[in-house]
């Protein structure tokens, strides 16, 4: 059924307004989730969106495993997970023959799956309900903000409403208004990267169809010669199809239902359903050079963007909230404001590897003429008969959590939990690990007692296989220390006081 | 692994013959299929990223 669209209430703004720590722009996913993690570490926001509805059409669609952990520790994973249609297999195709497949979860033991698919006006909705449940964060919807000045004391926004305009004052701001941000452009900055020459139609169709819950992936496929094209299912029977249209068609024309309706219907082998969302999209992989600028930071869309068919805009956008919003949270506490200096590496880090990824992906699914081609249809007429082209074959690297160049590697305990890595998930007697990890530093004791240190909570826990699996390897016990992002800081076979408290107070300093 | 760049080819000649007989009869769109992928066949058997790295310095030097 099509979604039910309820616009949000628009409160008129008291003015003069009174001034605010942070100032979030944009209540999309990564806006709202931004004010409920400041919120959970006891920081008031006020959000400003231009709009007052949720995502029209389906738009990020695909959460990973990582925004679902980050989701939950914000309060609406397990809403997601139950709502959203769960899948881990990726199949790709060559003229009606399967040549790639992949399992991107083959490991039990996890709280969450590797992904699910979830329409964004899903998440967005649960999203604005959690954020109406703490009472620090303030939604301000048709509030368009138009104008920005910034000096070493803080922001002021102006800002447009119904009722007219008025002046936000402000200590932050961070920009989450997406691809085409207001912000960027009023502050004169550019995206550096490649624009590629491809257009796809992306279409919702709602149809009751025996689809696995698998993402399909098709090259050169006879219902669409010479292109290709994407299935994943979604809930309430929306299918997502996005079908690559070439360069030169014409984005107005490839909208209208008379045209779309007869390629879908070659795609799906029937007729009976009903077109509920189209778009045409072109791809760019881009970012801004740097994401903190003085008291503007960028985050999510405003910051980077990359091809869709990695699932990197919308995990970037959430992984960019969970790195930030510790960090924010304790400078509006009074740290120093250089840490955000460590937010602005380790997330340029993150977007360069999800450009890399989505512009080797466009590349392959978008060759330019002459070797670039030749090469790819060299690997797609291999495929099908040789294993070894088949891992070459690139119809999206899905995204996965970044690992942040982090020192303290090499001390002998397993590669998958290194410092800089996700803390990773492990079942326990009641509940999951991850439940237990974020929103502030914890100093994991696996295998022993850990020393006491002020200002950090502790947690022990006994040797289980996967603890030893994922945590310990051949060391006896270990101690680590966890990010309020539930990233791992340091870790140590044995440490004492000093040591840990040292790596706790690096975590609040800008080289760290 | 260092590329190779002695001669390796037990006959050379019939090699190289039976490399040009592979392309006899192709137009030049073919050919340069076959070659895309007879190298991707050949980079996989080789497998080592410097080898490689090497090779292609090579052939962008010649």
């Amino acid at each position: 059924m099509p979604y039910a669209y309820r616009p949000f209430p628009v409160v008129p703004v008291k003015t003069p307004d009174r001034r605010h720590k942070v100032a979030i722009v944009g209540a999309g996913p990564v806006g709202l989730a931004l004010a409920i993690d400041l919120a959970q570490q006891g920081v008031a926001s006020v959000v400003l969106d231009d709009n007052n509805v949720v995502s029209v059409g389906s738009r990020a669609i695909c959460w990973s495993k990582r925004s679902l952990e980050i989701l939950d520790r914000l309060g609406i994973g397990e809403k997601c997970v139950e709502k959203g249609v769960t899948w881990k297999v990726g199949r790709t195709y060559h003229k009606g023959q399967e040549v790639w497949n992949f399992d991107l979860q083959p490991d039990p033991g996890h709280k969450m799956p590797a992904f699910v698919n979830l329409q964004q006006y899903y998440v967005e909705e649960y999203l604005v309900e959690r954020c109406l449940q703490l009472p620090l964060i303030e939604l301000r919807w048709k509030n368009r903000v138009t104008g920005v000045a910034q000096d070493t004391q803080g922001v002021t926004l102006t800002v447009e409403t119904p009722e007219g305009p008025y002046q936000c004052h402000t200590d932050w701001v961070v920009a989450c208004d997406g691809a085409r941000s207001a912000l960027r452009g009023m502050l004169g900055l550019d995206f550096d990267g490649e624009l590629f020459e491809e257009r796809f139609l992306i279409a919702d169709i709602e149809m009751k169809g025996d689809f696995p819950s698998e993402r399909r992936f098709w090259f050169q496929p006879d219902f669409h010669p010479g292109q290709s094209a994407l299935l994943h299912k979604q809930p309430d029977d929306i299918y997502r199809i996005d079908l690559q249209l070439g360069w030169d068609a014409d984005p107005e024309l490839e909208r209208q239902p008379e045209r779309v309706i007869p390629r879908i219907e070659k795609a799906v082998g029937h007729a009976d359903f009903r077109l509920d969302w189209v778009s045409v999209y072109t791809f760019q992989c881009r970012r801004l050079r740097n994401f903190v600028h003085d008291r503007v930071i960028f985050a999510g869309d405003s910051a980077h963007v990359v091809s869709p068919f990695g699932a990197r805009g919308g995990n970037g956008g959430l992984q960019d909230v969970d790195a930030l919003g510790w960090r924010l949270a304790g400078v509006v506490k009074g740290r120093d404001p250089a840490i955000l200096r460590a937010y602005d590496r380790e997330r340029c880090f993150a977007a360069d590897e999800n450009l890399l990824n989505s512009s080797r992906t466009t590349r392959f699914m978008s060759p330019a003429d002459g070797a670039e081609r030749e090469f790819r249809d060299a690997v797609l007429a291999l495929a099908g008969r040789a294993s070894f082209a088949r891992p070459l074959v690139n119809s999206g690297r899905l995204s996965r959590p970044c690992t942040y160049p982090l020192p303290g590697a090499d001390d002998g305990l397993p590669q998958g939990a290194r410092p800089g890595s996700v803390a990773p998930d492990a079942p326990l007697p009641a509940g999951w690990l991850i439940e237990l990890l974020g929103d502030q530093p914890l100093l994991l004791a696996l295998g022993c007692a850990a020393p006491e240190v002020p200002d950090l909570a502790q947690l022990q826990l006994d040797r289980t296989p996967e603890i030893i699996a994922r945590y310990l390897g051949p060391a006896p016990h270990a101690l680590y220390l966890i990010r309020p992002d539930q990233i791992v800081a340091a870790r140590w076979i044995s440490a004492d006081t000093e040591t840990i408290s040292a790596a706790l107070t690096a975590l609040w300093s800008p080289l760290s | 692994m260092t590329l190779r760049t002695h001669p390796n080819l037990a006959d050379p000649d019939a090699t190289y013959a039976a490399l040009l007989a592979a392309h006899k009869g192709l137009t030049p769109e073919e050919s340069h299929a076959l070659n895309a992928r007879l190298v991707l066949v050949l980079m996989n058997h080789i497998g080592d990223a410097e080898t490689l790295a090497q090779a292609l310095d090579l052939a962008k030097k010649a």
